[in-house]
């Protein structure tokens, strides 16, 4: 077990809420890195940035409808995790997953769409912004159960092993997971069964109002791995380049020793739960942390790459203009597709027709006359 | 034809289908050293070997969720949970994920995966391990529930329930494990799923069951056929979905019903059949539908106590022919 990005006051239960200080020091040196992918990795963050900031503006106008959770702050974290996963690699997460989604390789079109409810979306309509899937890209579901992707996922890596593949699974959590049962079952499962997984801890110090000090004895949750003899991380989550090379060191050893990993992944929730969360129960310091620019994974990155001159003023406005106009594109298309026609709500209740199957409306009786 | 136990029926079925279709593999608690709780899984492990058959932890939330995953990908996991009991750690997985994830993420992937599980009373087993809680499934678009009431029809909706796409729950039962009946060698019937039988024709009355009650009430009806009572017998087989053309028809026929379950009376399946009735043969009705069912307490382990709480060959009788002196049919 390793921290490989040790926070300040060693993270202990104690510590304010569990906060970290920014730290840059260990993000690897730019001038290693090819400035076309930083780029691409910069353009990436702004594009679920944007997405989210315009998901969130649709769902306070009514365009979306159910829970909404945004990836505001996770920026990072959702294109450090994917950058390293191959097309034939899957992802499961939770229900905080339109920048997953995306990063995946879903277009942004399917996944507003999906959030307006359009038989375009990535589900048909049927899921919402809790539950993108898509079989190609091979994110096998955002899911709205607390815990619910941890045994999918365990039995997806199960499946990967029984046919002799070599194929990884990811499977994205928040801190919160990690004091359900299904954590300690599929954890357990995984070790026991060398399955191909990481398990990714996405912690934003917060289950809704619950800080992780508040739910976890142990709120070092990369070490919660150690009673499943399951290696540990942890990594700054605002940093994309430290969360992509965690990531990649633990995906290709779990491709190649065959057995799971854990890693943590700190960073902000920059709003509440929810769109409609106004985290009041955040203390002064709390709100404040999570607004701090110095906290804000696109800015960093932005910042740093300017210093460097791998972003100059021109491009940065460039890539700018081009991920608002992906994002109105696909709020265009979203908002022009039709909605599912009611005739088709029983398409998908089962896989194989089945006789005597009830298909009745609510005011029709059992037996038509 | 030849004449074996429900249970090896279940045995000898999962084995064809193994060797059948290398996607089919067993996971459970006890399935592999320990050769399965009530031995269904006897041999498998030797000749498979441990990927095809795959002991778990007590985790029933974590393999029936791992199942689920496999299934995903487009393995045909056949889960055991010890008993239906048990499947309540697993509730969340089977209801949320197993019955969601075909309509959720709009028909792209399905769930084809089979939880065999027994349920029923009578072993003495007290209050937690001796509930059917098969309604609790039953209740849910997404799911299908069979429940075999013999051998052939063990044998028959194993089968299907392994090709089907869609997650399955096999409700055996432990009252049953041991019952005998003839079972086709050969021609490998698989059941359609969705569809009730008229396990034996009748013209007084209908008798409704499933399960265990299903067996029941064919013994009851032969018995009462000797004080010349004619009872037709329904057997449900398929709790989700509910064949309720069958039911209706035979009531209309009829002009009355005893629905038998093995299940709490308040809420329970037999309501459900009940209000069909009521829905499908209002104006052929000659009398009440009377429903047996268990008494409604947690149940307990003392045998005297325990068989007082339980339906038995006895008390569906009795209501047998309370409803037909009801229609105004003297009888005994």
């Amino acid at each position: 077990m390793a921290d490989t990005a040790k926070p300040k006051g060693g993270g202990t239960a104690k510590s304010s809420g569990g906060r970290r200080q920014n730290r840059k020091n260990d993000s690897p040196d730019l001038a290693d890195e090819s400035p076309k992918d930083l780029l691409d990795h910069y353009r990436r963050m702004l594009l679920v940035r944007r997405f989210e900031e315009r998901t969130g503006q649709a769902y306070t106008q009514a365009r979306i409808g159910g829970y909404c959770h945004l990836n505001l702050g996770e920026e990072a974290t959702v294109i450090g995790l994917t950058s390293v996963l191959d097309e034939r690699d899957y992802l499961f997460t939770n229900y905080r997953e339109h920048g997953y989604a995306i990063a995946k390789g879903m277009s942004p079109r399917g996944v507003m769409a999906e959030l307006y409810g359009r038989t375009t979306g990535v589900s048909r309509g049927w899921g919402g912004s809790m539950h993108m899937f898509d079989t190609e890209t091979r994110l096998l579901g955002g899911y709205g159960i607390v815990g619910g992707q941890l045994p999918l996922a365990t039995g997806a890596a199960l499946a990967v092993t029984y046919r002799g593949g070599d194929e990884v699974v990811m499977c994205q959590m928040g801190d919160g997971t990690t004091n359900i049962g299904a954590w300690h079952e599929s954890l357990n499962i995984a070790s026991l069964w060398n399955l191909p997984i990481v398990y990714v801890v996405v912690n934003n110090f917060t289950g809704m109002g619950t800080t992780v000090e508040m739910a976890s004895a142990e709120p070092d949750l990369y070490k919660r791995g150690s009673a499943f003899r399951i290696e540990g991380h942890r990594v700054d989550g605002r940093d994309v380049l430290a969360v992509r090379d965690a990531a990649s060191g633990l995906v290709e050893r779990a491709r190649s020793e065959q057995r799971p990993f854990l890693l943590e992944a700190y960073s902000y929730r920059m709003k509440g739960h929810s769109v409609v969360d106004p985290a009041k129960y955040r203390t002064k310091e709390q709100a404040e942390e999570a607004r701090d620019k110095a906290n804000d994974p696109v800015a960093i990155f932005e910042e740093r790459l300017l210093n460097a001159g791998v972003l100059t003023e021109d491009t940065k406005k460039e890539i700018s203009d081009a991920v608002r106009e992906e994002v109105a594109d696909a709020a265009d298309f979203a908002e022009n597709s039709p909605h599912p026609d009611v005739s088709t709500l029983f398409d998908y209740t089962y896989a194989t027709p089945v006789a005597n199957e009830s298909k009745r409306m609510p005011s029709e009786p059992v037996f038509a006359e | 034809m030849s004449v074996i136990t429900y249970r090896q029926a279940l045995r000898d079925t999962l084995r064809a289908e193994m060797l059948r279709d290398e996607d089919v593999f067993l996971i459970g608690e006890e399935i592999g050293v320990f050769e399965g709780s009530y031995k269904i899984t006897e041999g498998l492990l030797k000749e498979f070997g441990e990927r095809r058959v795959r002991d778990t932890p007590i985790a029933e939330e974590g393999f029936v969720g791992t199942a689920i995953g496999a299934a995903m990908l487009g393995l045909r996991p056949v889960v055991e949970v010890m008993t239906i009991n048990f499947s309540l750690l697993a509730i969340d997985q089977i209801v949320n994920h197993a019955a969601k994830v075909y309509g959720m993420f709009g028909g792209q992937t399905s769930v084809p995966m089979v939880i065999r599980t027994p349920g029923g009373g009578g072993q003495q087993l007290g209050a937690t391990h001796s509930q059917n809680i098969e309604l609790f499934y039953s209740f849910i678009p997404g799911l299908k529930v069979l429940a075999p009431s013999g051998p052939a029809d063990a044998a028959a909706m194993l089968r299907a329930a392994i090709r089907d796409n869609d997650p399955v729950l096999l409700l055996e039962n432990l009252g049953l494990y041991n019952s005998k009946g003839e079972v086709p060698e050969d021609d490998e019937p698989v059941a359609e799923i969705g569809r009730a039988a008229v396990s034996r024709e009748g013209s007084d009355i209908t008798l409704i069951g499933y399960s265990r009650m299903a067996s029941v009430a064919t013994q009851v009806a032969q018995s009462l056929a000797e004080e010349d009572i004619s009872v037709e017998v329904i057997d449900l087989r398929s709790l989700r979905p509910l064949d309720r053309e069958t039911i209706v028809e035979s009531v209309c026929k009829t002009g009355s019903a005893v629905i038998a379950e093995d299940d709490w009376l308040t809420y329970g399946i037999g309501a459900e059949i009940a209000a069909t009735i009521q829905e499908g043969a209002f104006d052929f009705l000659d009398a009440p539908v009377r429903r047996v069912a268990m008494a409604e307490v947690p149940l307990p382990y003392a045998k005297p106590l325990e068989s007082a709480a339980l339906p038995s060959a006895e008390s569906v009788t009795t209501a047998v022919k309370e409803t037909l002196n009801a229609v105004g049919r003297r009888v005994g």
